[in-house]
């Protein structure tokens, strides 16, 4: 399928979940993309990291709740997540509050990060 | 790496973060909304600018917006055939939604 | 080049479509391929035949279609957002197709750049 070519992908989260349809969908297209054997992140980023946070419950808003699914990428072997720090601390959010293992990083090695990449999409 | 920002500076945080995460050599191309942050009277939104990138604005949308004689200094105006220019000359493209 | 093209809004709300349009022509009047337009999100209601403007505004759904037929852009409707959002192949337009995510990943791969338009 992936023709044997293997590119360097990073999906860009910069929004919160539920306001819009973004963060859902680009969920999909990242467990699609783990079936193309490409080197697959995920970079979270200003509003993005509440994405992550634990404890979401979207019954009383009607909506369905999506993020268990962060917790399933590790069987997709998509185990590359990165948070930006400053993001974080903007928000009075810490890691410990975030649903799932990630890595920290600062602001200028997320900017390297996606400068070593083949493909950028965000959502 | 060329950054694609659409939203106008005034409304939303995207060409913000943009610039926190552009380095030396890359390009930022302002398109749609975004050509306001372009313009003389709003130079303070682009004070983050780091050092050695290059600033471009899709000069269709500044046209349609009525902006075309308020362009600033030091940016450069491109058709879409220079937007597709811009693509292939850097090794690759984000788009800031 | 191979360029591919990601559009993640719905036609006249946003300028996502017309700029994502208007991009690819100028791609291929400059020799360049576009290999593929991929429609997601609420970018999938550029694929509509339903679509009626009035007269005096672009057809957007249509200049898609002649993007289609004149240089045979691949136009891609991921299966789906469209089904979330009702666009089946009974309403679908001239020259889309209907597929899946998989086609927007493999486009990603095979083209030199993929240009996203979105909100």
């Amino acid at each position: 399928m992936s023709e044997g070519v293997s590119k360097r992908f990073m999906f860009v989260n910069r929004k919160a979940p539920y306001g819009s349809v973004y963060a859902l969908e680009g969920l999909e297209v990242v467990l699609i993309s783990a079936a193309f054997d490409q080197d697959v992140s995920l970079a979270f980023i200003d509003d993005g990291v509440y994405q992550l946070l634990r404890g979401q419950d979207t019954k009383a808003a009607g909506m369905k709740n999506f993020s268990p699914t962060y917790r399933a990428l590790e069987g997709y072997d998509i185990e590359k997540l990165y948070v930006e720090r400053e993001s974080l601390e903007a928000r009075g959010v810490a890691e410990a509050d975030l649903l799932v293992d990630v890595k920290v990083l600062g602001r200028e090695e997320m900017a390297a990060l996606m400068d070593e990449q083949d493909v950028v999409i965000g959502f | 790496m060329l950054h694609i920002v659409n939203k106008s500076p005034h409304e939303r945080s995207t060409l913000a973060a943009c610039l926190a995460h552009a380095r030396a050599g890359h390009a930022v191309l302002l398109i749609e909304d975004a050509v306001v942050a372009a313009t003389r009277g709003s130079a303070a939104t682009l004070a983050a600018l780091p050092a050695g990138v290059s600033l471009y604005v899709l000069s269709p949308d500044l046209q349609a917006r009525g902006l075309a004689g308020q362009l600033a200094e030091g940016i450069t105006a491109v058709d879409y055939r220079g937007f597709v220019d811009l693509v292939a000359a850097q090794p690759r493209v984000q788009s800031w939604l | 080049m191979k360029f591919g093209i990601l559009v993640n809004e719905g036609p006249y709300q946003r300028q996502s479509s017309d700029s994502a349009w208007q991009f690819c022509q100028a791609a291929i009047a400059a020799g360049h391929e576009v290999q593929r337009v991929f429609f997601y999100h609420d970018g999938v209601n550029n694929a509509t035949k339903l679509t009626d403007p009035p007269q005096d505004d672009r057809h957007i759904v249509n200049r898609w279609t002649a993007l289609a037929e004149q240089h045979g852009v691949d136009l891609v409707v991921c299966v789906a957002a469209a089904l979330r959002r009702g666009i089946v192949e009974e309403n679908l337009a001239k020259g889309f197709r209907i597929s899946g995510l998989g086609q927007l990943v493999e486009s990603a791969i095979q083209a030199d750049r993929l240009v996203v338009f979105g909100d």
